[in-house]
């Protein structure tokens, strides 16, 4: 305990690390060129390490609407809706989200990790229980523990581990709340939702099922819902939480559901009431950038034939990746500091990707997340594979039989 | 009392055979510090003793764990509570 105790504990479980080249929390990119290109210095680097997965960020319908939007209502709402007041623009989004679900009602946050704080800890009361997948996001254990209600974890995308803690609470009162992720986002593997929401079934009318779209959104699904459309269990999922910062280009959050008592949530749900809602130009964004995922399906196809690309480029070299095809591909390296020293060497030939290391990683693994866009070109995805080829090698992570092209 | 030592026992060898010979570990051990474990894992290894026990033992209880003798302390109460329901 103490200030300077904790903060010393972090210098030093960090300052190894960043011996090793550049400091990995505090990386600046002085220009950002386009979805997939930025600055460093004066250095040009690829972007594959960006959740910006439609590439919609510069989207010119996107930036004319943000930009009107500004000019037309103002840069901020300086206030939250419950004290502050409601703008038209913040009932239009919930209402184009509603539909684009097929869902009664939607409630945005200013941020998905506001969403899932607000949600998760406002639905669980004293009495009941949160079931979450072991591999959860920080925000639904951080939910957890500002939620009355009690939280046990099952074991990662395991319906039967599941199903077998849902057992020990029958006849026990108290809604249960299982709580998923659509794709996980260190890994990059999807949740098995058919089988859950089958789970969520057999065990009774007080279990409901919240499932975290943050990653799937705009992704998964014939229409870009996410993984719930993908399994065709829409109907299972109660409540659908998604994010604005990922495939949406922008920043906020939502959810959306068909439970009666959904909307009660504004009135005692703090992460809602108790903070600036969405600007006028980052709503501006989502309704854009929703108008644009329904008229250009084919970004959600581009994004993966690159995934496809990219992955089994990867899988071919001989990197070790998570299960499944994904906008997350992470290949899996020994320990920390070869996490750390390949992702100096990717940045040194002009690639960008993200650092997972423990404890913020499942089985205490280190990976390099690298994230796929629709944005990304040809080019682009081959230039990352030599790269990672390269870099590989001379790290001696790769046989050098592997790497044919 | 015999009961009560069984607990401590099973907590105790699971956890030993969780972490592998290099470590002493006994009750009074801290299970982070002294058994190498991050928190991550020391909540895995909860997910162990809920199934060795059948019992659910919530996160906020492991929060606030310190000793090996804390954690069979927990799964004595919730095998006490479940066998009383």
């Amino acid at each position: 305990m103490g200030i300077k105790n904790r903060a010393a504990a972090m210098q030093s479980a960090y300052s190894a690390l960043k011996a090793l080249g550049r400091d990995p929390t505090s990386l600046q990119f002085d220009r950002i060129v386009s979805p997939t290109e930025a600055l460093l210095g004066n250095k040009p680097i690829m972007l594959f390490g960006t959740n910006n997965y439609l590439g919609l960020t510069f989207d010119e319908a996107c930036v004319e609407a943000t930009v009107a939007a500004a000019r037309e209502h103002g840069v901020g709402t300086t206030g939250s809706r419950i004290a502050n007041g409601t703008y038209e623009l913040h009932r239009a989004l919930e209402q184009e989200i509603a539909q684009f679900y097929d869902k009664r009602a939607t409630i945005l946050y200013s941020t998905g990790f506001l969403a899932n704080l607000g949600v998760i800890s406002g639905l669980a009361d004293k009495g009941d229980h949160l079931l979450i997948d072991a591999d959860s996001h920080a925000s639904i254990y951080d939910a957890c523990k500002m939620s009355d209600g009690e939280t046990i974890r099952f074991r990662h995308n395991n319906p039967d581990d599941l199903a077998k803690r849902l057992a020990r609470f029958e006849g026990t009162p108290g809604d249960k709340i299982i709580v998923v992720e659509g794709i996980y986002s260190m890994l990059g593997d999807s949740a098995p939702l058919a089988e859950i929401a089958a789970v969520k079934r057999e065990a009774g009318p007080n279990v409901y099922l919240l499932v975290d779209e943050a990653h799937s959104l705009g992704v998964m699904g014939e229409t870009g819902r996410g993984k719930c459309q993908e399994a065709g269990v829409e109907d299972d999922c109660d409540y659908i939480v998604g994010t604005f910062s990922k495939s949406v280009g922008t920043t906020g959050g939502f959810c959306v559901s068909n439970v009666e008592e959904f909307e009660a949530l504004r009135a005692y749900s703090r992460p809602y009431m108790f903070t600036a809602s969405m600007t006028p130009p980052t709503v501006a964004t989502a309704r854009a950038a929703f108008q644009r995922m329904a008229e250009a399906p084919e970004l959600r196809e581009r994004l993966w034939q690159n995934c496809h690309r990219l992955y089994a480029g990867m899988a071919k070299m001989g990197y070790r990746l998570g299960p499944e095809v994904s906008p997350v591909v992470a290949p899996q390296l020994p320990d920390p500091q070869t996490a750390v020293t390949l992702w100096n060497m990717l940045i040194d030939a002009g690639l960008y990707t993200n650092i997972a290391i423990p404890p913020a990683t499942p089985n205490a693994l280190s990976l390099l997340r690298v994230s796929v866009s629709a944005g990304h070109d040809d080019g682009q995805v081959s230039a990352a594979l030599e790269i990672f080829a390269e870099a590989g090698k001379e790290l001696g992570l790769l046989k050098p039989g592997n790497i044919a092209a | 009392m015999a009961e009560l030592d069984d607990i401590d026992t099973r907590v105790l060898d699971l956890l030993k055979s969780k972490i592998g010979r290099e470590r002493e570990i006994a009750m009074d051990s801290n299970v982070v510090e002294d058994t190498g474990l991050d928190s991550v894992s020391v909540m895995d290894f909860v997910m162990e003793l809920e199934d060795e026990f059948d019992i659910s033992v919530p996160l906020d209880e492991i929060a606030e764990v310190r000793t090996v003798s804390d954690l069979a302390g927990v799964v004595r109460r919730l095998t006490a509570a479940g066998a009383s329901v």
